[in-house]
């Protein structure tokens, strides 16, 4: 999930009165939708501006793990779809970091954090894309696990947030369907391209998982968010659903998922499959996985490296409206 | 009237001469995704970057398809080496800042803008269609090129400076796109092609009242020496190839 919530929220609050707060809660109940000018509680405010800016700066971050292999794509039509692929990934940074500004964030501050650690983007991009199938890797298991995660978020109790996910999900439905056709391509070509394309989803498989977060018993920020109307499902129930989706396409790939203790349990309706080793994700997290630093470090180089064109856009932008102002 | 016949060569080099600058562009301008000033930009390159993409890919079409035996878009992008492809030194050298990537940006789409006009009359009819579908995007290029032309020309001191300086360093690279010598006159007299020598003067008209309200000077450097019509290109040109090339050529007849 882009949009996950791994941390404990922080610091104090002011807390409108309660009075005022009866609104959101009857709007909670309803099902309703809670809208920007509408009274809501600092905790609520707080944990949609960080849980909006991390998945913003997934979607930003994300663009470089493909945006790594635009100048390799095997031919040109793939160069084209990657292109708008990544240039898709930019337009839902987009919007929402315009969500987060509607509940008063600022986007520069937001980057700011970002760019300083304070806030953190999805682990998942962590991971370096080694070969061209890494491209189809992504998006049928990355995409396809983020929107699992995000359709529930297109019912979110915040408007913004809500009518910017059902965009997304749109789009990141295509990718999905991208990566699989990728992969499809490669499965069923040369042997070298097949062997390719295992390797990728061996690679990408188990960190996929681990994009749903912890396990329910050990993910302390669930609860609150549930009952905000954030979160709708639990992060266990979103991977197993992921799974159940995910097996009979790799049958159709004619690919194997790296887990030998993935089969279906009659019982349950639904695959059983291996322990994650959720250690890697946690060191990953803390900024010990193969790219965080790279990934971390090329955002803020060309955004240092742009300074003086923001710079100049703004001093152009304030002499015009100098201009107009003194012919007006 | 399609131009057809024994020898489409004369034809054929000039088509690719358009695509190969539009995929090199492309190639060039993707560099940026990612990496841009900030994050609207990201989304304006990797669209240009696109409708240039698209451009190659119509052109080369075309141009593979008039050859016995014909040849794919990803033959020509692919499996070309650097001394057949036929681009402009203005869009294969390496990226500089972003004031160099809006000085090149606004050569090539004023250059494009002018071609693809009168292309759009070409009397081969595929030649017309796909310059009628591309004035309208390379219109937009060049709007975009002149709105950070200006920004950066007339925004703070230091941009001031650094837009001077991409267009001084870019300018000597614009007169090849002028050049008419590997273009066939007969293509030309026939009504095929534009003759790039007559788009020289409203270019420089639309591009000096750019720089002069960007309170730029317009340069007064000689041409240089460069031979891309010919395959003869620069340095950087084979490191550009060599990572565009290197998969697909990994795997010869591969689909992918």
């Amino acid at each position: 999930m882009y949009g996950n919530d791994f941390t404990a929220p922080d610091e104090g609050s002011r807390e409108p009165a309660e009075d005022r707060l009866a609104e959101f809660e009857r709007l909670l109940e309803t099902e309703g939708r809670v809208e920007p000018r509408d009274v809501m509680p600092d905790g609520y405010r707080k944990t949609l501006i960080r849980q909006i800016a991390q998945h913003a700066h997934s979607e930003i971050i994300g663009m470089q793990p493909e945006g790594n292999w635009i100048s390799r794509a095997p031919s040109l039509r793939r160069k084209a779809i990657l292109m708008a692929k990544v240039q898709d990934e930019a337009g839902h940074g987009l919007y929402l970091y315009a969500a987060a500004e509607t509940l008063g964030a600022d986007r520069g501050e937001l980057l700011d954090m970002l760019h300083s650690g304070r806030q953190k983007y999805s682990s998942i991009f962590n991971y370096p894309t080694l070969t061209w199938a890494d491209m189809g890797a992504i998006g049928w298991l990355v995409d396809g696990a983020a929107i699992v995660n995000q359709v529930p978020l297109c019912r979110c109790s915040y408007g913004p947030y809500a009518r910017a996910m059902v965009r997304v999900c749109k789009e990141e439905s295509f990718h999905q369907r991208q990566g699989f056709e990728i992969l499809h391509t490669l499965s069923h070509g040369t042997e070298a391209q097949k062997a390719m394309a295992q390797d990728a989803v061996d690679r990408w498989w188990w960190p996929s998982l681990m994009m749903f977060g912890p396990t329910d018993d050990a993910s302390p920020n669930s609860a609150q968010s549930m009952a905000w109307g954030i979160k709708r499902f639990s992060n266990d129930e979103l991977r197993q659903r992921f799974v159940d989706m995910t097996v009979p396409q790799a049958e159709v790939l004619g690919l194997t998922l790296p887990d030998p203790d993935l089969r279906w349990n009659e019982e349950r309706g639904s695959y059983d499959f291996g322990e994650i080793d959720f250690t890697e994700l946690f060191e990953v997290i803390k900024g010990n996985g193969p790219c965080n630093k790279q990934r971390l470090a090329h955002r803020v180089r060309a955004h240092e490296d742009g300074a003086w064109v923001r710079e100049a856009a703004d001093a152009y932008a304030a002499k015009q409206a100098r201009r107009t102002s003194e012919v007006a | 009237m399609a131009v057809t016949g024994p020898d489409n060569s004369a034809l054929v080099g000039y088509v690719l001469s358009l695509g190969d600058d539009s995929l090199v562009a492309a190639q060039r301008l993707a560099e940026w995704i990612a990496a841009s000033p900030q994050l609207e930009e990201d989304v304006a390159v990797g669209n240009i970057a696109l409708d240039l993409l698209g451009q190659a890919r119509s052109l080369l079409t075309y141009a593979g398809s008039l050859e016995d035996p014909p040849r794919t878009e990803d033959d020509l992008a692919y499996f070309r080496d650097e001394r057949d492809f036929r681009s402009v030194h203005l869009v294969e050298r390496a990226n500089g800042d972003f004031g160099v990537t809006m000085a090149r940006l606004l050569f090539l789409s004023s250059y494009h803008y002018e071609l693809y006009a009168r292309l759009q009359r070409s009397a081969d009819e595929t030649l017309a269609a796909i310059a009628a579908k591309a004035v309208k995007e390379v219109d937009y290029h060049r709007d975009h090129a002149t709105m950070w032309v200006l920004r950066l020309g007339d925004g703070t001191e230091l941009s001031h400076a650094r837009m001077q300086a991409a267009v001084d360093a870019e300018w000597p690279y614009v007169e090849e796109l002028f050049g008419n010598e590997h273009l066939d006159p007969a293509l030309v007299e026939s009504g095929v092609a534009v003759d790039p020598a007559e788009l020289r003067g409203p270019w420089r008209e639309y591009v000096a009242g750019v720089l002069a309200e960007a309170t730029l000077t317009l340069p007064d450097v000689p041409p240089a020496v460069t031979g891309g019509r010919r395959g003869v290109h620069d340095e950087q040109m084979g490191y550009l190839l060599a990572e565009m090339q290197h998969l697909a050529r990994s795997h010869p007849g591969a689909t992918w």
